[in-house]
């Protein structure tokens, strides 16, 4: 570990550095803007950490491609932005009906169809409640700084291990896009090769010696899927239970609480430390997984404000989850952008001195 | 006593949910008895359509994934090329190769992936009643040309392996019919020839087999068996094509 050490990349970079750190040694995905830097830099990267590099003929290609890694026990990812993340829900939903780890990375643009290649967070409800076919639930990171893009891809790779389920890291094209300084930290656990290589009896190895695999998401017999399905909201159970994390700025003595998740949380912080200088007593929650949804910030013991302002560069996807959190003890308030821009700190401000 | 004949290791004693005079039974049969001849099952990882053959995993005695529909080749360059030591091949259906997966077989060739396809070419969609493949022959009546195909409106059936076969990184492809015995001989040879040829690291292999599905044609088994002889390799001329 050299905790001196810190590198210039890209939110894309770091994001690629960071899973080949974490163990990934499969990478597939196809060209598109703003997540193009990634894939550059897997190219490069991969075949020198002994690990495999393909471009895919299409996004469907790159997510099976992924598929097939990830079912013969490699640690397997792919990445793209939002109309390709689209293309890939079908390989999604079947990554999780056949409970396999694997890593998608949506820098987001925006939408709808072709949209624009500039930031957004208009696909928090496609990665949040399934965005694929089935009742299924992926992990869903949301780092919103350049070094935390790094840090997260350990956490990534690690649960999406545990619990056997797809880990998504929603990002927008400006944490994709922006270079900051980051120091290259592999937890311990990673450095001493632990958390790299989990024993996965599962995988498809080839059956000698033991009994043959089967990876599979199909369950034609009557009651059968309904008993797999049984256990899939099991697992999302204790998922709910122990993986919901958020980090909380000033929100014991805030009358206002800000929520926002990656870039936008970026500006929010900056909101919140103006107002804090004018003598409002404002606070922030930052979701820093967004599935499972971190409802325990919003406990009145942790959050006992009674008025929030909900920043998102969308018309409002998180704040449905914020409501829920919130079940009707606060008043929620929101502001919101798509289609390439988002709320600045001024406005936010001033919006928020008017609450 | 000497035992000369008994079920693959690699084939489970388990009653299939093929129609009677399918031909699926004979291609498992194939498929299986070729990779115990190499005795390479516990390096096999194989890769199961959707279509008929999509719980073929409930059969075969080896590690099996899913795929998605069509995808087949895409899930099998994952594997392989994460397992490059281990035999890696795919079982697909026309519909799943020739039509929904056109994209992943092209380019999956086109890479000069290290893999076996066994291709099963019956002209028409059988697991979902009938519908019309973009192998099925002109003229011939499925339940989506219920007038018989016409070039004029459906196009004419893809000869996918001659497509295939102008590809550079495309080593071997042969096409063979399961209707009579000494055919059946020979598309276990060209199987022998395209799992070998993996061994070797050769590249990419694809057989083609011709295969009856007497339900959606409505013939008897044996009308089916002759329907390939006499009609569908017109259309689909046996023999190597690469």
């Amino acid at each position: 570990m050299n905790k001196e050490k810190k590198i210039l990349l890209s939110g894309n970079e770091a994001i690629a550095e960071g899973a080949i750190q974490a163990g990934c040694r499969f990478y597939a995905g196809y060209p598109i803007t703003p997540q193009n830097e990634l894939t550059a830099y897997m190219a490069r990267r991969m075949p020198e950490a002994g690990g495999v590099f393909i471009q895919a003929e299409s996004e469907i290609a790159a997510i099976n491609m992924v598929m097939g890694a990830a079912a013969s026990g490699i640690r397997a990812m792919t990445s793209s932005s939002s109309p390709g993340i689209s293309l890939k829900q079908e390989g999604i939903s079947y990554l999780a009906g056949a409970e396999l780890p694997a890593v998608i990375v949506n820098m987001m643009r925006g939408g709808p169809g072709l949209g624009n290649i500039l930031p957004s967070q208009s696909d928090y409800f496609q990665a949040t409640k399934g965005g694929g076919h089935g009742d299924y639930h992926c992990l869903v990171l949301a780092p919103s700084r350049v070094q935390e893009s790094f840090d997260t891809m350990f956490s990534a790779f690690s649960l999406a291990d545990k619990y056997r389920v797809p880990a998504i890291i929603l990002g927008d094209g400006m944490l994709g896009q922006v270079m900051e300084p980051f120091s290259v930290r592999v937890p311990a656990a990673f450095a001493a090769k632990k958390a790299a290589n989990v024993s996965k009896p599962w995988a498809l190895t080839g059956c000698a010696g033991r009994e043959p695999n089967v990876v599979k998401s199909f369950y034609l017999r009557d009651g059968d899927l309904e008993d797999f399905n049984l256990r899939l909201q099991k697992k999302y159970a204790v998922m709910l239970k122990k993986e919901a994390r958020y980090e909380g700025t000033m929100l014991k003595d805030a009358d206002l609480v800000l929520v926002a998740y990656g870039t936008m949380a970026r500006i929010c912080s900056a909101v919140v430390r103006r107002l804090r200088k004018e003598g409002k007593k404002a606070g922030l929650i930052r979701p820093v997984t967004l599935w499972p949804f971190p409802v325990q910030a919003f406990l009145p013991k942790t959050s006992p404000a009674r008025n929030f302002l909900v920043a998102e560069m969308s018309y409002g996807q998180m704040l449905e989850d914020v409501k829920l959190a919130l079940d009707g003890r606060a008043q929620v308030n929101f502001i919101g952008r798509a289609g390439g821009g988002f709320p600045l700190e001024e406005v936010i401000a001033a919006e928020a001195r008017k609450l | 006593m000497k035992k000369i004949f008994s079920r693959p290791e690699s084939l489970r004693d388990i009653t299939t949910h093929y129609c009677p005079g399918c031909g699926h039974g004979i291609a498992h049969r194939l498929v299986t008895e070729v990779i115990d001849l190499l005795g390479v099952r516990g390096k096999v990882i194989a890769v199961a359509p959707v279509g008929c053959a999509v719980v073929a995993y409930d059969y075969w005695n080896f590690d099996c994934c899913e795929a998605a529909h069509g995808r087949a080749l895409a899930v099998a360059t994952g594997i392989k090329r994460c397992r490059p030591d281990r035999v890696v091949f795919t079982y697909q259906g026309d519909g799943d190769l020739a039509a929904i997966g056109t994209n992943e077989t092209i380019h999956a060739a086109n890479r000069g992936e290290n893999l076996t396809v066994v291709f099963v070419n019956n002209a028409i969609y059988g697991m979902t009643g009938g519908q019309m493949a973009p192998t099925t022959l002109l003229g011939q009546v499925t339940s989506t040309t219920p007038g018989g195909r016409r070039a004029e409106v459906q196009g004419y059936p893809l000869k996918i392996s001659e497509m295939l076969a102008m590809l550079p990184g495309v080593k071997y492809v042969e096409r063979r019919g399961l209707f009579c015995p000494q055919e059946i001989i020979k598309a276990k040879a060209a199987l022998h020839l395209a799992f070998d040829n993996q061994l070797r690291g050769g590249g990419f292999s694809l057989v083609e087999l011709l295969s009856p599905c007497p339900t959606y044609w409505g013939m008897s088994p044996a009308a089916a068996m002759d329907w390939i002889r006499d009609t569908m390799v017109k259309e689909f001329p046996l023999g190597r094509i690469k």
